[in-house]
């Protein structure tokens, strides 16, 4: 539950942004405003070039004045219980779970920090059974949840050693559902496994240059449409260990607010100055990139190296999707370079899925460097770094994983080939397209049924990552239990993660779900939203014309776990 | 929702309470601890209430009937 996004800033503001100069209006905000805030068209410096096919529209409604008062409350209330169950223990009365040192190191320098701790130790401690949950099946669309127990208020667990079959599948990024077992698709994966073992046992540089890996490099390329790509073994380490090989110090970052923790780590290794601009707001990003073109570097005023914007297709937290169009105009605006972290988006936006380029109609040479992940989509691991033919190369020498970390594992590049080729259609079938609109129907069918019933939704018309929020603490905690109970296994979200008031459930669809699935899911989230007061919504929505009724028996049973 | 019987209802409502006030993730004799707390405040404040406002109400009435009651007086002693 832990993310740590600390701006960092420096520099003064030598010119003041004249308000003119900027002259439409703002493409989108972050929620922290008071209004509604609903928007539509992006509108930028000037129109992009190429037309947009989709442009959802974007909304993060903020919930009535009380509930901010009774989260604060919550939080205060606790930490005053917090502070009065660690006097008990440093007074003795209470037995102390946590690490302690040994009583004949008291007097030396202390090793483990109490205060940093207060929150993990009197919150996140006393309901930890919401995460981590030990599941023993595929995290297809069903899964099987293993139960377990606590005798001592969730400090320590013990599994029962039964389990709970066939509960919904809400939280694993299985957008096209690849994660799946079936035997015939799975076929070419078996026959890698038995040709090349699992194991590479080397780096790409060294012994662990497969013939896959090149073809995999060429398919990801063709996918994308660009000159060239490389693929490496993870997803996290793509974005930290790339990044301090294409910046350094005299190098300035503009990072979005909200940028994913392996953005932030690669950057901070770089050794480059950061700047951070309001998530998804190009005003910002703009007085930014005038600051930093006008002032130079810091003390030298000498002018900056490089500058890289680096920015997410969709951000997993609040389901919103980048302004590409804007900030592709602003870049070459301003000559800097963009990098574009498709981790999410890939596979999943876009009507054919090839990611937010697509989506906006952009030409995907106009951003420098594309990132993505492969963990999501396409059910494997790792992740690829896509662009100019020149940029790769540099890159295959001058990565930290490219040259140090371990290949690709060969079953795991055949699992990303078969689902790429699947989802272009070149073996042959229509699966991958019609994966692709199962999601995308999915996600409007879920987003408008949600809203509907009256639940505040972040983020993005078309982005399959829901955050549906929840703001306070005990309310958190009961609704992933409540949903466990009947059989629906969600991810919450709370503090660290997420601005302290903006607690949230996250549901990530899956092109898998079939519509009884969803069904379900929507008819106990009416329930427990009704048992647990979470419908804030105070926006009125004309409900769709009732195509079927559904009949109660149907949403009693028990889901099968079957392959596709 | 519907409830069976009004036992049903009420079971609801402090459940509604103790989620609000994230008295929920807190152990049992941490609510109760909570909830003693709580209602010997509001005990007090009733008590205070009950003490003080009948009186006070009865002592702002004298003050507004006395204004009232003086001013057909004055008239009348002006306009003899």
């Amino acid at each position: 539950m832990g993310r740590t996004t600390t701006p960092v800033t420096n520099g003064k503001l030598k010119i003041q942004m004249n308000g003119n100069n900027f002259k439409s209006a703002v493409c989108q905000k972050n929620g922290y405003d008071n209004k509604l805030q609903i928007n539509g068209r992006a509108n930028g410096t000037g129109p992009p070039s190429g037309k947009r096919l989709f442009q959802g529209q974007e909304s993060f409604e903020q919930a009535p004045m009380y509930v901010a008062v009774m989260t604060y409350l919550g939080f205060g209330l606790v930490t005053l219980f917090g502070y009065f169950r660690d006097f008990l223990r440093a007074v003795g009365l209470e037995k102390c779970h946590i690490a302690k040192e040994r009583d004949e190191q008291k007097d030396f320098v202390p090793l483990y920090q109490d205060f940093e701790n207060f929150y993990t130790r009197n919150l996140y401690m006393r309901v930890r059974d919401n995460w981590n949950r030990p599941i023993c099946s595929l995290p297809g669309p069903v899964f099987d949840v293993m139960e377990r127990v606590s005798p001592d208020y969730n400090w320590t667990f013990r599994l029962t050693g039964k389990t709970i079959p066939n509960v919904i599948n809400m939280g694993s990024y299985n957008y096209l559902g690849f994660a799946e077992n079936n035997v015939d698709f799975l076929k070419t994966v078996a026959e890698r496994v038995q040709q090349y073992g699992l194991g590479v046992c080397s780096t790409r540089q060294e012994m662990g240059n497969l013939g896959i890996h090149q073809e995999l490099e060429e398919l990801v390329a063709e996918f994308l449409g660009v000159e060239s790509a490389m693929v490496l073994g993870m997803g996290f380490a793509t974005n930290s260990t790339n990044i301090p090989a294409l910046v350094g110090k005299g190098c300035l970052i503009l990072s979005d607010e909200l940028n994913h923790t392996s953005l932030i780590l690669g950057a901070r290794l770089s050794g480059a100055t950061i700047r951070v601009f309001k998530h998804n707001n190009m005003q910002s990003l703009e007085r930014v990139l005038r600051d930093a073109v006008c002032s130079g570097q810091p003390h030298t005023h000498r002018p900056w190296k490089k500058i890289m914007i680096m920015v997410e297709g969709i951000y997993s937290m609040e389901g919103s999707v980048v302004c590409l169009p804007d900030i592709v105009a602003l870049k070459k605006k301003y000559k800097a370079y963009l990098y574009l972290d498709e981790a999410h988006s890939i596979g999943a936006v876009g009507p054919t899925g090839r990611g937010v380029t697509e989506l906006f109609g952009l030409d995907p040479s106009d951003v420098d460097v594309l990132m993505g992940t492969f963990t999501k989509s396409f059910g494997a691991a790792g992740g690829y770094i896509a662009g100019k033919k020149e940029l790769v190369d540099y890159l295959r020498s001058h990565s930290h994983s490219a040259v140090y970390a371990s290949a690709m594992s060969p079953p795991v590049t055949e699992q990303i080939l078969r689902a790429m080729r699947c989802i272009m259609g070149l073996d042959g079938t229509t699966i991958g397209q019609t994966r692709v609109h199962r999601l995308a129907e999915n996600t409007r069918y879920f987003r408008s049924r949600l809203q509907e019933m009256g639940f505040i939704i972040y983020g993005n018309d078309d982005s399959p990552v829901i955050p549906l929020l929840l703001y306070m603490p005990g309310k958190v905690v009961a609704f992933s239990r409540a949903m466990l109970r009947r059989k629906v296994g969600v991810v919450v979200v709370g503090f660290p993660a997420t601005p302290i008031t903006e607690a949230r459930a996250r549901f990530c669809l899956s092109a898998a779900h079939t519509k009884e699935m969803l069904d379900k899911v929507l008819f106990d989230l009416n329930e427990v939203g009704d048992e647990l007061c979470l419908k804030f919504s105070q926006r009125k929505y004309t409900s769709r014309p009732k195509e079927q009724h559904h009949n109660n028996n149907d949403l009693n049973k028990d889901f099968k776990q079957d392959s596709l | 929702m519907d409830f069976k019987n009004v036992k049903e209802y009420l079971g609801w409502l402090y459940y509604q309470y103790l989620l609000i006030t994230s008295i929920y993730v807190l152990e049992p004799w941490e609510q109760s601890i909570f909830n003693s707390v709580l209602f010997s405040i509001l005990a007090m404040v009733v008590y205070t209430s009950y003490m003080v406002v009948p009186v006070h109400v009865h002592l702002a009435l004298e003050v507004f009937s006395g204004i009232c009651g003086e001013q057909p007086e004055s008239t009348m002693a002006l306009m003899n």
